[in-house]
């Protein structure tokens, strides 16, 4: 079970700025246990981009959006829509945005902050890693995590031990998650996303709230 | 004068640095900062090089001073949190310290307590942006201080990094976050390096290219196969293997590269590794 919290919509509207139309996923996973990005959040934000002066192309709820072949089944159905949205709002956890952005053709933007994986990588694990800090980034590095991909946690760009191969010093097997960033934006057009100077990271937001850490099952009680 | 006037004025800067010991006998360190009076603009010195656990800048940096020499405290994010950086930073403003090299930082499983654990707390660029807030009076969230210190701020860039596009885009970044000057990985090939400059020249920020004496040809090989952006060209090895005299052949190469480093960028940073003592022989053969 994976908790996330809704991202402040002032937040979300900055992040999409530039952006005019929008696809919007939403997950009837965990994020629909969560109260954040079940298929009423998912109509909630239609509505509220579409006031904010967005154009919402189109949305799909997909059963567990840490599920790549799902998500590319699903975006397939949907392909008119998805082409026509300059980028995706993806409503759920930083797993489910990572595994988004791994098979979208599009910029993905993270809709949730995820507080806690409950000792979990997803329901359907892949090779993303959320770090569960409770102020998600993946808007900024075309939805891979910086603090998962990259040994030192940087926010603002490689440091200088990228191998020739493109790995990172530390571990030649692990590729350099700043090098995968970098040709990521650069595949969508969308570098100057890396420009923007990162504050230092707000640690603690990593602390889930008090009743969460009480309870597990918070979120699925909350629906019952 | 001063590093940061020296540069301000435009001449063309040479900077080494000493690596604090691992223990409290300093001796050795004292001669080989000796052996540079007069011969170099400013000392780096370094912060836990090779993620190392030893002697740390700070103090090192302070004895410098007392003894009339020009220090660069290093500065990773490796080890210290925001709250550790803050306060040895003022320890460095009170101490006189001026200058400060921010880095990154090699990783801790590089160096002799792979079991530590990394702090990265914050990054290079966010460590200058901290740098300069605590200039404006403020600590890093803006709670006031009483008495602000004044820096000079350098930073690094890899000219070899893979892409070098996203090296250069951190370098804007920490010009941006309020970097004055740049040091650079080891530089062995000029046409390579010349292309680097010509690329960020319109950044307007001095660049002290990176010069690492040879040892042997088998560190050259080990560089090129290891060490993250460091090239050495074949010709160069093929130097070293064939030299009757290894050190004299190594002098020979970096004057020659610091020569030919005099019209690309403002400076040279000079990495002995060991070879501290042969400093001064490299900047005769360099006429510097």
């Amino acid at each position: 079970m994976l908790l996330s919290q809704q991202k402040p919509l002032e937040e979300i509207l900055r992040s999409l700025e530039g952006e005019e139309k929008i696809f919007i996923l939403g997950c009837s996973g965990c994020a629909e246990a969560s109260g954040t990005g079940g298929k009423p959040q998912v109509l909630e934000m239609k509505e509220k981009l579409q006031k904010a002066g967005k154009r919402v192309t189109g949305y799909s709820v997909v059963d567990f959006l840490c599920q790549k072949a799902l998500i590319q089944s699903r975006l397939r159905a949907k392909a008119r829509e998805v082409q026509a949205a300059d980028s995706i709002l993806v409503m759920t956890c930083g797993v489910g945005v990572q595994a988004v952005a791994a098979v979208s053709p599009k910029l993905t933007h993270p809709a949730c902050n995820t507080v806690s994986l409950g000792g979990s990588r997803g329901e359907w694990q892949g090779a993303e890693r959320c770090a569960e800090c409770g102020d998600c980034v993946l808007d900024a590095t075309g939805g891979i995590c910086p603090l998962t991909a990259c040994s030192k946690f940087l926010l603002n760009g490689p440091c200088g031990g990228t191998t020739k191969e493109g790995k990172c010093e530390v571990d030649s097997e692990m590729d350099c998650g700043w090098r995968l960033i970098y040709e990521r934006l650069e595949k969508l057009g969308k570098l100057d996303r890396l420009r923007k100077l990162r504050e230092p990271k707000d640690h603690s937001k990593a602390l889930p709230p008090k009743g969460l850490r009480l309870s597990a099952r918070w979120a699925l009680d909350r629906v019952q | 004068m001063g590093l940061q006037e020296k540069l301000a004025a435009g001449k063309f800067v040479v900077t080494s640095e000493i690596g604090p010991p691992k223990g409290t006998d300093i001796t050795e360190m004292m001669e080989d900062a000796q052996l540079l009076r007069g011969r170099v603009d400013a000392i780096n010195v370094t912060d836990l090089q090779s993620s190392v656990m030893r002697l740390g800048s700070l103090p090192v940096c302070h004895l410098l001073q007392e003894r009339g020499l020009e220090p660069i405290l290093q500065m990773t994010c490796r080890d210290r949190n925001r709250l550790a950086l803050q306060s040895d930073l003022l320890g460095a403003a009170v101490l006189g310290i001026r200058n400060v090299l921010a880095l990154t930082g090699d990783y801790a499983s590089l160096g002799d307590h792979p079991q530590a654990k990394p702090v990265f707390d914050v990054d290079a660029v966010n460590l200058i942006q901290i740098i300069k807030k605590l200039e404006s009076g403020t600590d890093m969230v803006g709670n006031p201080l009483s008495g602000a210190p004044k820096f000079f701020v350098g930073a690094v860039v890899n000219p070899g990094g893979n892409p070098v596009e996203a090296q250069i885009l951190k370098m804007e970044k920490k010009i941006q976050a309020g970097a004055s000057f740049f040091q650079t990985q080891a530089v062995f090939d000029l046409s390579a390096f010349e292309k680097f400059m010509k690329r960020v020249a319109p950044l307007k920020v001095p660049v002290l290219a990176g010069i690492i004496l040879l040892k042997s040809a088998g560190m050259a090989r080990f560089m090129n196969k290891n060490v993250a952006g460091v090239f050495v060209p074949e010709p160069l090895i093929e130097k070293m293997a064939t030299a009757p005299d290894r050190v004299k052949t190594s002098v020979e190469i970096a004057a020659e590269l610091i020569r030919g480093l005099r019209g690309l960028c403002q400076g040279v940073h000079l990495m002995p590794i060991g070879w501290e003592k042969k400093v001064p022989a490299v900047l005769d053969a360099a006429r510097l």
